[in-house]
């Protein structure tokens, strides 16, 4: 036989009993529409995820600290007062909730600048600005963020600052809009604001920029403005007035660059190295690497649940087609008895199997995606409103091809009991059979 | 003499075991020559059936020898071995065999199909057989609706599609009613005639029987009587 009219021979054996043929699709059908539809959530908020830890920082830095000398892991006891130690980034809680850690300087940095991997090293220059104002509109307290090279803001208008620039840039949030007296965050674009900052001697400066951007809140990113590196070496220089010179170029933290191709193996020797000389690194990944394994986790119970169902519809497979082979009996001693190989007859049932499957997995799948879609649009209008830029249910084509391909090859499985009843049977015996 | 196209030696089939084995066939020898019709007949178990399968290479005697114009058959194997099947044999079955939601021409180029020949092929040479079985209007029809007389017509067109050198017919009017089954008797003894088609039928029916070259009479795995009559 053909391998086209065996085909054409098992797609229409498919439909000779077609209420059990349609039960077993319908329940291959609910499997692979939980599948579909777990992966999408998976593939969406992971993707959505990607997209903040662009907004985070780049992709190929990494946060580096000193460790403080007498610094000893939690739970190793209280911790020796050492005068030098600065305060860490302000964490939020009473006074005093900082973290310790030992001051970056100028040492310091070249130390970072010569480990093995290191191609560039920038001191993060924090800054604690007192308000945001718009001309002479209402004064706003606000956090400033850093703006790294390589990060990508998630923006609802405007430009990513340009680190490269002179003039000072600054990227609002856009829950500061209407605050600041703007209509919408289009037409913020291109004014100007200003943010003080304090120096040691208790002086306020305002210094002016240009907003370029608004940014979205999202997960990553809090209500912070983000200066380009011009305003900020402004900034901090602005906040540094009057200070000893030693205590000026001291920062809490650094940001180090490495290569964007390296493997994360790569990025673990490199952290290595720098615990070894004595820093505390975190890459962007390792931030969110937690948030992350919280929804693969997830994704992976639902994937389960889905894999259950498909386990029972495989059964169903089993079931349709050992039904099919025993009233077939005499038609399968017939096609042997006229020369029809074994080989064939497996192969006849086998397809049969697989086409069941990928019609369950073809329509799982395509119901999946539409339903997928128009829940998640639905969610992001009302429930995830505060999310922008989230589609809770995505899908990407390879994998649903994968889900396809993976059911009917489960329906393959499920089909070879019968299909190889099938094909040992003995065409005397099914002749004789009544 | 010429090598006769099937000749079995000294064949026995046995079934089952210890003290559950039964033989079937105990020793049976026949030469049967291209162009013969040849009437098997016994009682209802002895084994009429058994000799038939194993003479249309459905079945492997437990000792013995079939022969295939002359070639020992106890070699043959998978695909070479369905081909023999395929293309040497036809089958007429006393119960029809038929897919009952198929068209009769489905049916009837069934052989074919397993044989790989392309569609249009099947399609030409199922309506030729059709057409000479007097079946041409039923073609589209579903298997299920035919009458028992068409059903056997079909079963026969599909014996003969793909040229056999011999049919093989397992009480093929044991179904049919007598006008029916003489309708039928005369379609094979016609296609024995003007093809030259070696006829082989397991039969109660004496007058069948009658009809052949030849009567091979079975009793209790054995031959007891291989009577030719002069045609
Ligand atoms: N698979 C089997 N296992 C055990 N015994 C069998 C088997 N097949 C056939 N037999 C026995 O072999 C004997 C011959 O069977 P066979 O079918 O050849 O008879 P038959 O002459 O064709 O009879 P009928 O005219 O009723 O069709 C019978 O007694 C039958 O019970
Ligand atoms: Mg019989």
């Amino acid at each position: 036989m053909k391998a086209l009219d065996l085909v054409g021979s098992a797609i229409g054996n498919t439909f000779r009993s077609k209420t059990r043929t349609i039960l077993t699709i319908l329940a291959i059908f609910v499997g692979a529409f939980t599948l579909t539809i777990t992966n999408g959530l998976g593939t969406g908020i992971n993707r959505y995820i990607d997209d903040t830890v662009a907004a985070i920082g780049a992709e190929d830095v990494m946060t580096v600290t000193k460790i403080a000398e007498n610094a000893t892991d939690a739970g190793d006891g209280p911790r020796e007062y050492d005068p030098d130690a600065v305060a860490g980034a302000p964490v939020p809680g009473p006074p005093g909730s900082t973290s310790i850690v030992a001051p970056i300087g100028g040492s310091q940095l070249d130390e970072l600048a010569a480990v093995d991997g290191v191609q560039r090293v920038q001191p993060v220059k924090s800054i604690d600005a007192d308000y945001v104002v718009a001309g002479d509109g209402t004064r706003y307290v606000i956090d400033v963020g850093a703006f790294v090279n390589g990060m990508r803001l998630q923006l609802a208008a405007g430009e990513q600052p340009d680190a490269a620039a002179s003039g000072y840039q600054v990227v609002i949030p856009d829950s500061y809009v209407d605050a600041l007296g703007f209509d919408a965050a289009d037409a913020a674009i291109g004014e100007t604001v200003a943010i003080a900052v304090t120096d040691g001697d208790g002086v306020q400066h305002e210094l002016e920029a240009e907003v370029v951007g608004v940014s979205e809140a999202s997960l990553g990113t809090t209500d912070s403005v983000v200066p380009n590196d011009a305003y900020t070496d402004a900034l901090f220089a602005a906040q540094s007035t009057g200070l000893d010179p030693a205590d000026q170029d001291s920062f809490t933290q650094a940001t180090v660059w490495y290569d964007p191709a390296a493997t994360p193996e790569a990025v673990t020797a490199l952290q290595d190295r720098l615990t070894e000389a004595g820093y505390d690194s975190t890459t962007v990944e390792e931030q969110l690497g937690s948030f992350k394994a919280v929804i693969d986790g997830i994704v992976l119970v639902l994937n389960a649940f889905a894999v259950i169902a498909l386990l029972a519809a495989s059964f169903g497979i089993v079931n349709t087609l050992l039904m099919s082979v025993q009233e077939r009996t005499r038609e399968i001693g017939l096609m042997k008895a006229m020369g029809m190989g074994s080989g064939r007859v497996f192969g006849l049932f086998s397809l049969e199997a697989v086409f069941i499957g990928f019609l369950g997995s073809a329509i799982g799948a395509l119901v999946g995606v539409v339903v997928g879609t128009a829940v998640s649009s639905a969610l992001s209008g009302a429930l995830l409103a505060n999310l922008p830029g989230l589609t809770l249910i995505a899908f990407d084509p390879v994998s649903i091809a994968v889900i396809i391909l993976v059911v009917m090859g489960v329906a393959f499985l499920a089909g070879t009991l019968p299909a190889a009843r099938a094909a040992r049977q003995d065409p005397v015996e099914s002749l004789r059979y009544e | 003499m010429t090598t006769p196209i099937l000749s079995a030696r000294d064949v026995r089939k046995s079934y089952g075991r210890g003290s559950n084995r039964f033989d079937a066939l105990k020793g049976v020898s026949l030469d049967i020559h291209e162009g013969e019709s040849v009437a098997i007949i016994g009682r209802s178990g002895s084994g009429k059936s058994t000799l038939m399968h194993v003479l249309a290479l459905l079945d492997t005697p437990t000792d013995g020898t079939v022969e295939l114009a002359g070639a020992d058959t106890g070699t043959l194997r998978g695909a070479s071995l369905n081909r023999t099947r395929n293309t040497t044999f036809g089958f007429v079955f006393q119960q029809f065999f038929l897919t009952p939601n198929a068209s009769v021409l489905e049916n009837v180029v069934l052989p074919l199909k397993i044989a790989g020949v392309g569609r249009r092929e099947r399609r030409r040479r199922g309506l030729a057989v059709l057409e000479q079985l007097e079946l041409a209007d039923k073609a589209r029809n579903a298997a299920v609706n035919l009458s028992g007389g068409q059903k056997q017509r079909s079963v026969i067109a599909r014996a003969l599609v793909n040229d056999p050198r011999i049919i093989f017919a397992d009480e093929p009017t044991g179904n049919l009613d007598t006008a029916t089954g003489a309708v039928v008797e005369d379609l094979l003894f016609g296609l024995h005639r003007e093809q030259g088609i070696t006829l082989i039928v397991v039969t109660h029916d004496e007058e069948l029987a009658a009809r052949c070259d030849r009567r091979i009479h079975i009793r209790d795995g054995r031959i007891v009587d291989d009577e030719a009559v002069a045609a």
